[in-house]
């Protein structure tokens, strides 16, 4: 069931039998698991979670108060789907695939109304369908037989749906066509048009999955720089609020180099997804100069709308982005945020009075966890095409503690962890990823791509940081007893490098018109920049240079400068010269 | 509406009762005890022939001869623009001795979510005139910006500072809009209720507010009812009627205390600490009732006040605060006892939505630069702090001296102003820079060369020295 249906009335397939927030139950229902019911009066829209006898559980997905006992639930006998189809894209829609424009419309007001319903994918608009297969051609399901100029950056590719027979073309043209008019009709008797639907908690189908080898470009530093990303990979963001995990989202949102981005506002501010959609048309796409509107589908069920819908929104995100994977693109989700997802089934399976597990969340926690990690991945899709989903959840620890059972049971999975430190944020170090506690399990598999396209001793470079950021670790427990002078001048010279690598490298503004996005070259060089003053540096201490000295040389703070310089390569290029020049001349 | 003699359970805030005819889910109940005396409550669960009632003023004086009668509607509050300048209780009743409330609408006041595509995103600069908020953690029109506080500091100074002397500054000719303030009490002390009431009398600001009281030996139940009441009557003076409103909720933790003392009468498994698994999405439905919408000119912002139990801020209460709200003010104990007012502490202070309501053309270019530097400066004093205790100020380098030096003054001039001090952004900004031409420029590295050419007076610097 999805929405494209419109329902009008609400029949009497079952009677309401008593009502608790968003948990309904109804007797004499004849429904299976996961079918979608509409509830009540005013026909909510609701899921059969639960059978018991002549009873049937309902999480509904708005909100029920008003709605009482004797009144009549409806089942539609089919599974939560999303519509999947042209139009997804430059669009925001709740946690059930209601487009939020055509709600306020439908509505006529700027407050969420109930029991109104709206097609996730526009049924009346003409698409300009271009055939890639020909008539007499065969086609098996998942097949592309056709193309639709969706945005102006993505190309939609229209398929067969999985769940088809297949077979001969007899007919296929191109032209303007809604999403419901066939465009192909197959030997099997088969109509495919440009509109599929997909039960949302089913992964769809894909032929194999495979080892991901490139990087997810994340056009920040400490990302791309420490730890990447793959296409196709998963990863986790924890921090305790304020941290900076929905900046560090958005971030990846506007500047990765994924040709689709599924952003999915789970249990979170309204505002940060007006934020989006006020901000995202105005961007441009750094790797296609298009507006970044036209590359994302925005999700968004915000912490006061109703809770049951929290818990599908991931579902729906997750399901679009396989669809754009089968297209062959690779597709980035973000989802934001993946506690509130695991509250959300808290809070419901506590109304049905299940056996809690570890702090009251279901026992099932980490197989839905695991479940939807699962779902990412670098793909060889049933039609032959690759694609790929890669999967990044921000993690809302209670108190900011990461041994709580939703960060614990997300670290089992995921391959990467940006741990976010309230400590770096107090003191305004963004991005706030702890560098001693974060990993990428990637790293390895990743380096190739690094050593042909940004630089040879890309590892060996990033190696030598990691081990500077690390002795400045064990260093500054020293410097905490003694204070820095201390310390002798090499082990003084060792700590401003450090210095130099966190301010001037791996903190980066979001908020500045340049530093916002820094390209893997661009965060090479910078790191050579630093790499630069630390050999001549010490050269000149060997050579007996007091290290006050060689701190106080004029270019070094222009190091600070790089990140936010507009022509970032030739500032480099001369930064390093005036480096090597000023340390020289002490000796 | 028929009329039930047919309690079966009393036990805590619930009375649960057996009903012949359907019941709808939030429908308010009206209980009639024996003496004559009519008590409000709430379905909070309605099964067929059985409904769960949670009563408002408390259960004391029910028992099972008193008659239940259902309302057929869910909780409405009455709003006109007329309520400017009223005090109401709790529950929204008239303890003015003003005259009766002609409302112009009846509105639910369980209101329904803001659709995020019908939202404006806030970006207009609040000038409260404290420095610690508008240079380090800039208010805007729209914000849901908490205080977290602890018992016995003085959160109530602030929150009324911030009342008197929010303006925002407009555009030349324009006149300045005034805000109309919420108050929403949930058990204040009586001592406290009149702090507020004596500086909104003694201010005239009365006029333009709406005030409801719930105080400490008031119902605990209906303080989940009270700031459902602040709101809607918010929302309807700022997107019906065109005002820019300012809601102060105070005591949060109150609130929170009440939602716990239900959900333990429902036998609920509990979450963190004994407080409801719901809390996050409960809070979220009263912090989510802030902000702009498009094509409407009024807007909804919220100051709540919490006390955080023994000054920790992962106690559940501000945990979940903070992960909805965009920003804290964090008032701190030491540097209360340090007699610095207001005690902001700026560090684990925020606010989110600063970036976009500063800067050229909204409050002054250098502004996001300023906080910054001063952000990383205070910081760096701060940690410096804890060395010079055990290694003396001697053993530090001179940079570090300037560093703890600029620590000390940022407390003492920037952040102390008292709380009838009214500072322009311009005068925070000036102050800003006073303080960070004593640290040696090319420290400045969060800031533009171009502003540190502007701004940064070294002349000041070497009279300081001299002075010293
Ligand atoms: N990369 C960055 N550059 C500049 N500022 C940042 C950056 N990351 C975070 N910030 C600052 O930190 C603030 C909080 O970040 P953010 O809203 O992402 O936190 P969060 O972890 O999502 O919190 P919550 O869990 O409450 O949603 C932002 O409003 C911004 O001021
Ligand atoms: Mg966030």
């Amino acid at each position: 069931m999805s929405q494209a249906d419109e329902t009008q009335t609400v029949d009497q397939d079952g009677v309401i039998e008593s009502v608790s927030g968003p948990v309904v139950t109804a007797a004499d229902l004849d429904a299976r698991m996961n079918d979608v019911v509409y509830v009540g009066d005013e026909g909510l829209m609701g899921e059969v979670i639960e059978i018991e006898g002549n009873l049937t559980t309902i999480q509904v997905y708005e909100e029920t108060s008003g709605v009482g006992p004797g009144e009549p639930v409806e089942n539609t006998g089919e599974p939560l789907s999303v519509d999947l189809g042209p139009g997804m894209l430059d669009t925001i829609y709740d946690g059930v695939q209601r487009p939020l424009d055509e709600l306020e419309e439908k509505m006529n007001s700027a407050f969420l109304d109930r029991g109104v319903d709206a097609p996730g994918i526009d049924v009346e608009k003409q698409w300009e369908f271009t055939p890639t297969v020909s008539e007499g051609d065969s086609v098996e399901p998942g097949d592309i037989i056709g193309e639709v100029p969706e945005t102006a950056s993505i190309t939609h590719k229209v398929m067969v749906p999985p769940d088809f027979e297949g077979g001969e073309i007899t007919s296929i043209e191109a032209g303007d066509f809604t999403v419901e008019e066939p465009v192909a009709e197959l030997s099997s008797g088969e109509d495919v048009t440009m509109h599929q639907e997909w039960p949302v908690r089913q992964a769809r189908p894909a032929a194999e999955k495979r080892t991901p080898t490139v990087p997810l470009q994340s056009g920040q530093r400490i990302q791309d720089g420490l730890f990447p990303i793959a296409k196709g990979g998963t990863a986790a963001i924890p921090g305790p609020f304020g941290s900076g995990k929905t900046v560090t989202q958005h971030q990846l949102a506007k500047w990765s180099d994924a040709d689709i981005v599924v952003y999915v506002g789970c249990g979170e501010r309204g505002n940060e997804m007006t934020e989006v959609i006020e901000d995202f048309p105005n961007l441009e796409d750094p790797m296609t100069g298009k507006p970044l509107m036209s590359r994302t589908c925005l999700i968004a069920n915000t912490s006061n709308m109703p809770v049951a819908a929290r818990e599908s929104c991931i579902y729906t995100g997750i399901t679009i982005a396989e669809y754009f994977r089968d297209m062959g693109y690779d597709v980035a989700l973000m989802a934001d945020s993946t506690s509130r997802w695991a509250e959300a089934m808290r809070e419901i399976s506590s109304r049905l009075e299940e056996m809690p597990g570890e702090e009251g969340y279901p026992a099932y926690l980490a197989a839905a966890l695991s479940e939807f990690y699962e779902r990412a991945g670098l793909f060889e899709n049933v039609n032959g095409t690759e694609g790929s989903v890669t999967a990044i959840g921000a993690v809302s620890p209670p108190g900011g503690d990461f041994s709580e059972p939703v960060t614990q049971n997300t670290l089992r999975i995921v391959k990467t962890f940006w741990a976010l430190d309230a400590d770096l944020a107090e003191r305004r170090h963004f991005p706030s990823i702890n560098w001693n506690e974060s990993y990428s399990l990637y790293r390895q598999q990743l380096d190739p791509w690094f050593v042909e396209n940004v630089a040879e001793d890309w590892p060996e470079v990033r190696q030598w940081a990691i081990d500077v950021l690390d002795e400045e670790d064990e260093l500054q427990e020293i410097v905490q007893l003694v204070g820095k002078d201390a310390l002798p001048e090499d082990q003084q010279l060792t700590l401003e490098v450090a210095r130099y690598l966190r301010e001037a490298w791996l903190q980066q503004d979001a908020f500045h018109d340049v530093d916002t996005y820094c390209e893997p070259t661009k965060t090479y060089r910078m790191l050579q920049a630093i790499k630069t003053f630390n050999d001549e540096a010490f050269d000149a201490l060997d050579a007996g240079v007091p290290v006050e000295e060689i701190q106080s040389v004029d270019a070094a703070p222009r190091l600070n400068r790089m990140g936010t310089a507009d022509e970032w390569s030739e500032f480099i290029d001369e930064l390093e010269t005036n480096l090597a020049e000023q340390i020289r001349e002490l000796y | 509406m028929k009329e039930y003699q047919t309690i079966t359970e009393i036990s805590g805030p619930l009375v649960f009762a057996e009903v012949d005819e359907p019941v709808g889910y939030d429908e308010i109940v009206e209980i009639e005890t024996p003496q004559g005396e009519t008590l409000r409550g709430q379905v909070l669960e309605s099964s067929e022939g059985l409904v769960s009632i949670q009563v408002f003023e408390g259960t004391g004086g029910i028992d099972r001869n008193a008659s239940v009668r259902f309302l057929g509607e869910t909780m409405k509050m009455p709003v006109t623009e007329d309520l400017l300048g009223r005090v109401l209780d709790g529950s929204g009743r008239p303890i003015d001795g003003g005259p009766e409330i002609v409302p112009e609408e009846r509105q639910d006041i369980v209101g329904a979510a803001i659709n995020p595509y019908s939202r404006e995103y806030p970006e207009e600069f609040i000038q409260t005139g404290v420095s610690s908020i508008d240079g380090m953690n800039t208010l805007v029109r729209g914000q849901k910006l908490p205080i977290f506080s602890g018992s016995g500091l003085p959160h109530n100074d602030l929150a009324l500072q911030i009342a008197r002397q929010a303006t925002v500054p407009e555009e030349e000719g324009d006149e300045e809009t005034e805000f109309a303030v919420i108050f929403g009490a949930m058990g204040i002390t009586q001592e406290e209720a009149n702090e507020f009431m004596d500086d909104f009398e003694r201010t005239g600001a009365l006029e333009r507010s709406v005030v409801f009281m719930n105080l400490a030996d008031d119902p605990a139940v209906e303080r989940t009812v009270t700031p459902r009441l602040a709101l809607t009557t918010a929302e309807y003076l700022a997107f019906e009627k065109d005002y820019h409103v300012l809601v102060i909720l105070t005591d949060i933790t109150n609130y929170c205390e009440a939602l716990r003392e239900i959900g333990a009468a429902r036998e609920e498994v509990p979450g963190r600490r004994g407080y409801p698994g719901y809390m996050y999405t409960d809070l979220a439905q009263l912090y989510e009732r802030a902000g702009r919408l498009k094509d409407r000119d009024g807007s909804v912002t919220q100051i709540p006040i919490l006390t955080m139990p023994g000054d920790d801020d992962t106690h559940p209460i501000p945990d979940l605060t903070g992960y909805i709200t965009e920003g804290q003010i964090v008032m701190d104990r030491d540097l209360h006892s340090q007699g610095i007012e207001p005690p902001v502490n700026v560090l684990p202070s925020l606010s989110r939505l600063m970036d976009d309501g500063i800067g050229e053309g909204l409050t002054r270019g250098d502004h996001g630069d300023v906080s910054d530097q001063m952000y990383a400066g205070y910081a760096e004093g701060e940690d410096l702090r804890d060395l010079v205790n055990i290694v003396g100020r001697e053993a530090l380098s001179e940079r570090d001296n300037k560093f703890l030096d600029f620590a000390d003054r940022f407390e003492a001039e920037f952040v102390e102003q008292g709380y009838d001090t009214n500072r322009t952004i311009e005068e925070t900004l000036g102050i800003g820079w006073d303080l960070l031409s004593d640290l040696p420029k090319e420290e400045l590295n969060r800031i533009d060369e171009e502003f540190i050419a502007e701004y940064y007076h070294e002349d000041e610097e070497a009279e300081a020295v001299q002075a010293d």
